[in-house]
């Protein structure tokens, strides 16, 4: 057993805690962008736009990972022009389990955003307005908190969604060990090359990961909400 | 006679140089990119071990998936230097696009198909000719190329419809099927003989198809493909990487993980009927 973990490469769970952390963060902020701006938009471009957002959820993973390929190739107007000018490359690099785990998880984030915001009092919003606070403050003291919950449970299903991604990012990034090798990557690769035993290793230390970090989001976001034990 | 020596002496010089170009360009080093079919990955990572023995300097990266996926990467410009195929129809493409060098490709090592069962279980089956004494089988979909090639095996031995009328287990994939059988779900199944190298200890192989019953063999060919970004050294890396992947060593490895060497035997007795035909006319 022992003679086993030694030979384990670990890098895969360093790369994946990376992209999951990043990838995380990336779609956290952008959701709760996107969920504002989509509220204040009329009524069509609003369906339109949210049908777009929601795409990456729908679409099966290899094919949203042959998008992302096709738009960043080298061989391609944008690829090109990123790594030409800002030599910024995404296939084949970490970057690309990044790219690929933050737009599969996006939507999650997206959705469960917008659900909150839509939720919020509008007249706690009216009384913050009549006590001469600020758009930004609003946003911030009245309107987060209120939110909250939802946020959080977006955050945790999209960071779940992000380390687990497989199909974008060996379809974008490759299945490179040492570069661009996830945890759910490996999973799959050792799987298909009927490696059982590496990869049932992985799928330990994979839920083991999940459930911690979930249960650290719950713990923090939960903080916050002592006043609701009585529900 | 001094004329003579400057000319000896000129000439020597010319030689240490070219000599010492040569010498230069020959050493193999820097990182090299190789995308592998995801059925490769176990006997390849053996021979990088191998081959980092005799070539410290080189740094190899697997890609490993499915030859498909690994053709659309090479195609959008992911950097590869060398792409071994599970299939010819991949590297075909890629050498049709001039993405993959021609002169280099070489059909490596066969994959044979195989019928297998679980360790020490009991059957009456001892072939493909008499698969339908099994209580029921394994068998990957019609999409799966092993599904295809099993059904081939079937209809020209001419047992394609008593086979239909047996109970089917029809996996998504081999990895299907080869749990179907190690569970002991199912009495037979058909996958390839690396997937039942995999878990030797777990199955046993009835037979291998015969082989005239497949009129493609399934091969695997590797060959170098162009990489911009390669430097010289990594060129020549490439090359002796992909030399040594011909060598007995490396052969041996592969048959480990229950690969054939290919031999083109077959091909080139075509290839002699063809130029005889030709000379016929």
């Amino acid at each position: 057993m022992s003679e086993f973990i030694q030979e384990i490469n670990w890098s895969p769970l360093w790369i994946s805690l990376k992209t999951g952390a990043v990838a995380t963060t990336i779609t956290f902020f952008l959701g709760i962008w996107c969920a504002r701006k989509i509220m204040k938009m009329k009524p069509v471009s609003r369906a339109v736009l949210d049908g777009i957002l929601t795409m990456p959820l729908v679409l099966p993973p290899t094919v949203a990972g042959f998008f992302l390929l096709i738009i960043f190739s080298l061989r391609r107007p944008f690829g090109k022009f990123l790594l030409e000018n800002f030599d910024f490359k995404i296939v084949q690099t970490w970057k690309g389990c990044v790219v690929a785990a933050a737009v599969i998880a996006f939507p999650l984030m997206y959705r469960n955003a917008r659900a909150a915001f839509e939720q919020v009092d509008v007249n706690l919003i009216h009384a913050g307005q009549t006590l001469g606070m600020s758009d930004r403050k609003i946003f911030w003291k009245v309107i987060m908190p209120t939110a909250a919950p939802g946020i959080a449970s977006g955050t945790v299903l999209a960071f779940a969604r992000a380390i687990g991604e497989y199909g974008a990012t060996s379809m974008l990034a490759g299945n490179i060990l040492g570069k661009t090798r996830t945890v759910s990557v490996a999973i799959a690769a050792e799987t298909a090359a009927g490696n059982y035993d590496v990869a049932g290793f992985w799928v330990v230390v994979i839920v083991a990961l999940s459930f911690v970090i979930v249960a650290l989001i719950n713990i923090v976001s939960g903080r916050g909400m002592k006043s609701r034990r009585w529900i | 006679m001094k004329k003579k020596l400057a000319v000896i002496a000129l000439a020597g010089i010319m030689t240490t140089g070219l000599t010492a170009g040569n010498v230069q360009a020959a050493e193999p080093g820097g990182e090299l990119y190789v995308f592998i079919a995801a059925s490769l990955a176990n006997s390849m990572e053996e021979i990088q071990k191998d081959f980092n023995q005799k070539y410290p300097d080189v740094e190899i990266f697997y890609n490993a998936d499915s030859s498909g996926t690994l053709q659309t990467q090479i195609e959008e410009g992911s950097r590869c230097d060398i792409f071994f195929s599970a299939a010819t129809k991949q590297m075909d493409a890629l050498v049709e696009e001039k993405l993959a060098k021609e002169d280099s490709v070489v059909d490596l090592l066969e994959n044979k198909v195989v019928l297998i069962k679980l360790k020490d279980a009991e059957t009456k089956v001892t072939g493909f000719e008499n698969i339908t004494e099994a209580e029921n089988l394994a068998l990957a979909g019609e999409d799966v190329p092993v599904g295809q090639y099993a059904r081939e095996i079937f209809t020209n031995l001419g047992i394609m419809d008593q086979v239909e009328k047996m109970e089917i287990n029809e996996g998504k994939n081999v990895t299907e099927v080869l749990a179907a059988i190690t569970q002991g779900s199912n009495e037979v199944g058909v996958v390839y003989a690396t997937d039942a190298a995999s878990v030797a200890d777990q199955v046993d192989i009835i037979a291998e198809a015969p082989a005239e019953a497949l009129e493609t063999p399934v091969l695997y060919p590797v060959g170098l493909t162009e990489d911009q970004e390669a430097s010289s050294a990594e060129q020549e890396a490439a090359e002796v990487f992909l030399e040594y992947l011909q060598t007995e060593e490396a052969m041996k490895v592969f048959e480990e993980y229950g690969f054939s060497p290919y031999t083109e035997e077959k091909e080139e007795a075509a290839a002699e009927e063809n130029t005889e035909e030709e000379a016929a006319e």
